[in-house]
């Protein structure tokens, strides 16, 4: 069975266990890494991040974009949109078309 | 000039035109590919744009409930009323093919003990606003996974249509100019070649007839000479 994992500050991942996914509270760049690399391993097909925490470790997110699985997406966090998850729609336009036309 | 040494023999130039045929069918199919690419990228991109602002605004919703609830309620009171989860969500992967990239495909099931009710506490010692929480965090999930079927595919339909414009770019400002000028370089060669041959011949000619007459001349006098 495919699985979906959310990695986010204590506050911003505590409703998503209710719901029955897989949780994994990260404070900082490296825990939210390591959590990110044990659930790619574990075969996760869709994990939800945290933009907070996505925006210290972009290397990582960027690795993870031209693989199928798993689907790293970002999400806001509990202390709110920062734009990032946006900005890589139009980022993909731009890459795609070769001008932002969103 | 050619940019690279080519043989100029008729081998060479019947090769180089069948690779010229090869080069400008795979540029035509190439192109065509990235224009149907290109019109499936507008419709998902546009989608998770939307989607993406939709999920951003339901999420900032629900956490400003879930700030509510723990304002009123302890947070170890929070925590073990979420800790055992009676909902599970048990996910189908699957991949479509969009004009050769893999996609994503998500199917999803929810799974509760009991029909509705997804609250995995009671209610006695919780607050109402916690139930509207985990309420609206459950009415985001579907869009939740939607978002992340169609980003994946936002994402690698980008990649594939930067890596098919480069192949379309490269056959036809580099690939193809440089076969038709080998081409035009090895024609232009063996004609000069043919010219060359027939000036040599009409010269041997030339040589070869005024030897004759020379000889003709000289047994002419002789002949003259005995008469």
């Amino acid at each position: 069975m495919n699985k979906i994992g959310v990695i986010g500050g204590r506050d911003s991942v505590l409703g998503f266990r209710a719901l029955g996914l897989d949780t994994c509270i990260a404070e900082n760049g490296e825990q939210a890494k390591a959590a990110l690399h044990r659930m790619a391993k574990e075969n996760y097909a869709i994990i939800y991040i945290t933009e907070h925490l996505a925006a210290q470790i972009p290397a990582e997110i960027e690795r993870r974009r031209e693989d199928v699985s798993p689907a790293v997406i970002l999400i806001p966090g509990r202390e709110g949109s920062l734009g990032i998850g946006t900005a890589g729609v139009h980022a993909a336009a731009e890459k795609a078309v070769g001008a932002d036309i969103l | 000039m050619p940019t690279t040494t080519v043989n100029p023999t008729r081998m060479e130039l019947t090769r180089l035109k069948g690779r010229l045929r090869t080069a400008q069918r795979g540029h035509k199919l190439l192109k065509d590919k990235r224009d149907e690419l290109m019109k499936q990228f507008m419709e998902v991109v546009r989608e998770d744009l939307a989607l993406r602002q939709k999920v951003e605004q339901s999420l900032a919703r629900a956490y400003g409930s879930f700030t509510v609830a723990s304002a009123l309620m302890s947070p170890e009171m929070l925590e073990q009323a979420l800790l055992c989860p009676k909902q599970s969500v048990s996910l189908e992967t699957g991949t479509e093919n969009v004009m050769s990239v893999e996609v994503p495909r998500y199917e999803f099931k929810l799974a509760s003990e009991d029909g509705g009710n997804i609250y995995p506490y009671g209610f006695a010692q919780t607050s109402g606003e916690l139930d509207d929480a985990v309420r609206e965090l459950g009415d985001i999930l579907p869009d939740l996974l939607r978002l992340a079927e169609v980003e994946k595919a936002t994402q690698l339909l980008a990649a594939e249509i930067e890596r098919t414009r480069r192949r379309v770019n490269a056959l036809e400002y580099v690939k193809i100019p440089q076969m038709q000028q080998n081409i035009k370089y090895i024609t232009m060669k063996l004609d000069e070649n043919e010219r060359a041959n027939t000036i040599r011949l009409m010269k041997v000619k030339d040589i070869i007839l005024k030897e004759a007459i020379e000889e003709r001349r000289e047994t002419d006098k002789a002949e003259g000479a005995d008469v």
